[in-house]
């Protein structure tokens, strides 16, 4: 069985946490002691009020509005997932970021009624930046346009608009009643017009984890095992996970930044030795060589076209109240690495609602801009696009240690492209 | 390339072993809690894959509410000496003769509350920066919101509204003097996904998890306690002898038994797939007393 992440996104009110509340109940996630927690509170339409199944916080309950990223579980026969439940409240963007930046897959929420609205392309815009391949257009509360074909089909053209300009991979439409249970786990007879899969057939039968696989062979070291006993006493193991692409026994390989070569002596998982491992595997690898190597270091094989940069060109989320100028120093967490760095420019913000760029002297809370970025030391990087594990990054507060914003690399300035050594060993 | 297959086992496993050696590589003095149940006996699993043939960068963590089960204690001690690795217990009997606490009154008498005093009590004594626990957020809504790095001030509080974001699985420890952070490596798993991997890595658990008979006292709700010497009975209560074993593990003042006659892990499994009811909801006395019960005492510093 296997496992598929997916977040749902949309304005306030069109039905979020009733769409996840009903996946839940409808394929008979939630258990009877959680529903007659529900049963207890007075609701305004005298049923259960689904939406309560994800709304953890006593703030959320009393306000009526999710606050934070929620996670949830279900299960199928076929298939085992996640749902990141997003806020859909302007204010908490950096939420909708947060729960996005782990997604296989965005359903997102229109209401039948509204339409395509702001938040539908602000949120369909922070998904489509971090890299989410699947898109579910779910037009929801079809209940309350008469179930309408033309409505469905006028909103379905009108997000078309909107997948063109964010050249969205893919996108499937699917009208739905999240309060009424249509086209949720099974097709609706209410909806009878609608041909295609219910949503939940969609989920389980859309692929999962392409990406990582066909990537270039990535990894970075989290920890030096070096256990210093009579058993083991020149053991220097370098745990950490691979993070894309398949790693084998005797590859030649770069340690970067450094730039030395080695080759892979040995994979192990578990303690046992294995001919070769693949993303997203956790082992510890190795090396024929004693060469130098700590935390944040990256092990790649010879050839790879990953770039050592001290200058970035990135894509952020700025998530903090108080704005970034240029000149700012921060750190950049990247993965395992963590090094000083600058903002050397803001060079554009992001239009929510257009898409289009339009330069800026700051960045906001909740903000997307373009920066250029000077580090103190080399990061080991490949651009967003390429690879989505190690094209990300975070900006964090060097005194507070607060997470400032979410970043994408774009391009690398003045960076190389390890070269063999021209030698074998 | 041929793409390998993993299943969501395995991908569940990979996630929580990254996250372990991102605590062993971002902090100085971690600890892992450790109370015998199976939840952190499979964090100690996938410790061992994590850094073996190295030992464990941290201690096991047990606060010994005194309520404890004798059975999971035996286990405790067992397990820590089969692996070799360090186990520093701090008990809340301690806490309450130091801070001049209240005992808990009631019938029920359960001294989860103060646990809270204990554990901070003993992140204070050792300076650990990084806790890291086997909660899941399929236990409780309130955890549900709950990062994997959870960042607590120096009181041990949880403000659900400041949380870090997370992103990818890019891990946020930077912390200030006097803060810890709780880690939750397997946040992601279910009960079942639990369940699964103890049976597909075979690790043994304590016995109290297998059906057995046990002498218990049948609650108002139904449910049932198992006799031990920290109830305070009325001579009314009902007292029962049954099949049962249990599906969480805390102090024997608060948990309760469900009825079964399973005897190996495939049973259990079985047993899980056809229940009706949430192992918080089935089991824990504590959790019912408000809607907000969890979320305040994680406020407050609980883990």
């Amino acid at each position: 069985m296997d496992l598929l992440r997916f977040i749902t996104c949309g304005s306030v009110d069109d039905g979020k946490s009733t769409l996840i509340g009903r996946l839940l109940y409808d394929s008979d996630s939630v258990s009877l002691d959680v529903l007659a927690a529900l049963e207890n509170r007075p609701t305004v339409h005298g049923t259960v009020d689904l939406a309560l199944l994800t709304d953890g916080l006593r703030a959320e309950r009393e306000q009526g509005i999710t606050i934070d990223v929620a996670y949830k579980y279900f299960t199928t026969p076929r298939r085992k997932f996640i749902i990141t439940d997003a806020p859909g409240h302007v204010q908490y963007t950096r939420n909708m970021v947060t729960g996005a930046s782990t997604a296989d897959l965005a359903i997102v929420l229109v209401d039948a009624r509204q339409g395509v609205v702001e938040q539908t392309r602000r949120h369909s815009l922070i998904a489509s930046l971090v890299g989410i391949r699947h898109f579910v257009l779910a037009v929801n509360k079809m209940d309350l346009v008469g179930n309408d074909e033309a409505v469905f089909d006028q909103i379905v053209a009108d997000y078309a608009a909107v997948a063109d300009q964010l050249k969205l991979p893919q996108v499937t439409a699917i009208p739905i009643s999240a309060l009424l249970g249509d086209n949720i786990v099974a097709r609706s007879k209410n909806l009878g017009w609608y041909t295609g899969p219910s949503l939940l057939e969609h989920l389980e039968s859309v692929p999962a984890f392409e990406e990582a696989s066909i990537a270039e062979p990535r990894f970075q070291v989290q920890f030096v095992i070096r256990p210093q006993t009579d058993d083991y006493p020149d053991y220097r193991g370098y745990a950490g996970r691979i993070q894309s692409g398949e790693y084998r026994r005797g590859d030649r390989v770069h340690i970067l930044p450094s730039g030395q070569e080695s080759v892979i002596e040995a994979i192990e998982v578990d303690q046992q030795e294995v001919e070769s491992a693949a993303a997203p595997q956790a082992v510890i690898i190795r090396l024929a060589d004693d060469v130098d190597i700590s935390r944040g270091d990256s092990i790649v094989p010879v050839g790879s076209q990953i770039h050592v940069a001290k200058e970035l060109e990135a894509t952020i989320c700025w998530m903090d109240e108080r704005p970034l100028w240029p000149g700012r120093k921060l750190l950049v967490q990247h993965h395992s690495s963590v090094v000083k760095a600058v903002v050397s420019a803001i060079t554009y913000k992001v239009n929510v609602r257009t898409f289009g760029r339009a330069a800026t002297e700051s960045a906001q809370l909740n903000d997307i801009v373009g920066i250029r970025l000077k580090t103190a030391s080399p990061l080991v990087v490949d651009s967003y696009q390429q690879n989505r594990a190690t094209g990300a990054f975070i900006l964090v507060d060097e005194l507070s240690g607060d997470t400032l914003a979410a970043g994408m690399v774009d391009a690398m300035q003045n960076s190389f492209v390890p070269e063999p050594l021209g030698f074998t060993i | 390339m041929s793409t390998p297959h993993f299943d969501y086992l395995d991908r569940l496993e990979a996630e929580a072993i990254h996250i372990l050696r991102e605590v062993a590589g971002q902090f100085e003095r971690p600890a892992l809690l450790f109370s015998g149940g199976k939840d952190s006996i499979v964090l100690t699993r996938l410790a061992e894959k994590a850094f073996r043939p190295g030992r464990f960068p941290f201690p096991l963590v047990h606060v010994d509410t005194g309520h404890n089960f004798p059975e999971v204690l035996k286990f405790r001690d067992s397990l820590a000496a089969e692996l070799g690795e360090k186990l520093i217990v701090r008990s809340v009997e301690d806490t309450i003769k130091r801070q001049r606490l209240r005992e808990p009154g009631g019938k029920f008498p359960s001294r989860n509350p103060l646990q809270t005093y204990t554990l901070l009590e003993t992140i204070e004594e050792f300076q650990f920066d990084a806790c890291i626990g086997g909660a899941r957020r399929d236990e409780e809504k309130a955890r549900a919101k709950e990062r994997i790095f959870s960042v607590r001030d120096e009181f041990g509080q949880w403000d659900p509204k400041r949380q870090r974001p997370e992103l990818w699985n890019v891990y946020n420890g930077r912390i200030q003097r006097g803060e810890n952070v709780r880690v939750f490596p397997i946040s992601n798993w279910t009960e079942l996904d639990v369940w699964r991997y103890i049976q597909r890595e075979n690790i043994p658990l304590p016995s109290i998890y297998f059906g057995h008979p046990r002498t218990c006292v049948v609650l108002p709700s139904g449910q049932l306690l198992g006799l031990n010497e920290h109830l305070r009975l009325d001579e009314t209560d009902e007292i029962v002898e049954r099949q049962v074993r249990f599906r969480t593990v805390g102090d024997s003042t608060c948990t309760a038994a469900v009825e079964s006659d399973a005897a190996t892990i495939d049973d259990i499994i079985e047993d899980l797939l056809s229940a009706k009811v949430s192992e918080r909801g089935a089991t824990r006395l504590d959790d019912n007393i408000s809607e907000a019960g969890m979320e305040d005492r994680k406020r407050n510093g609980y883990f």
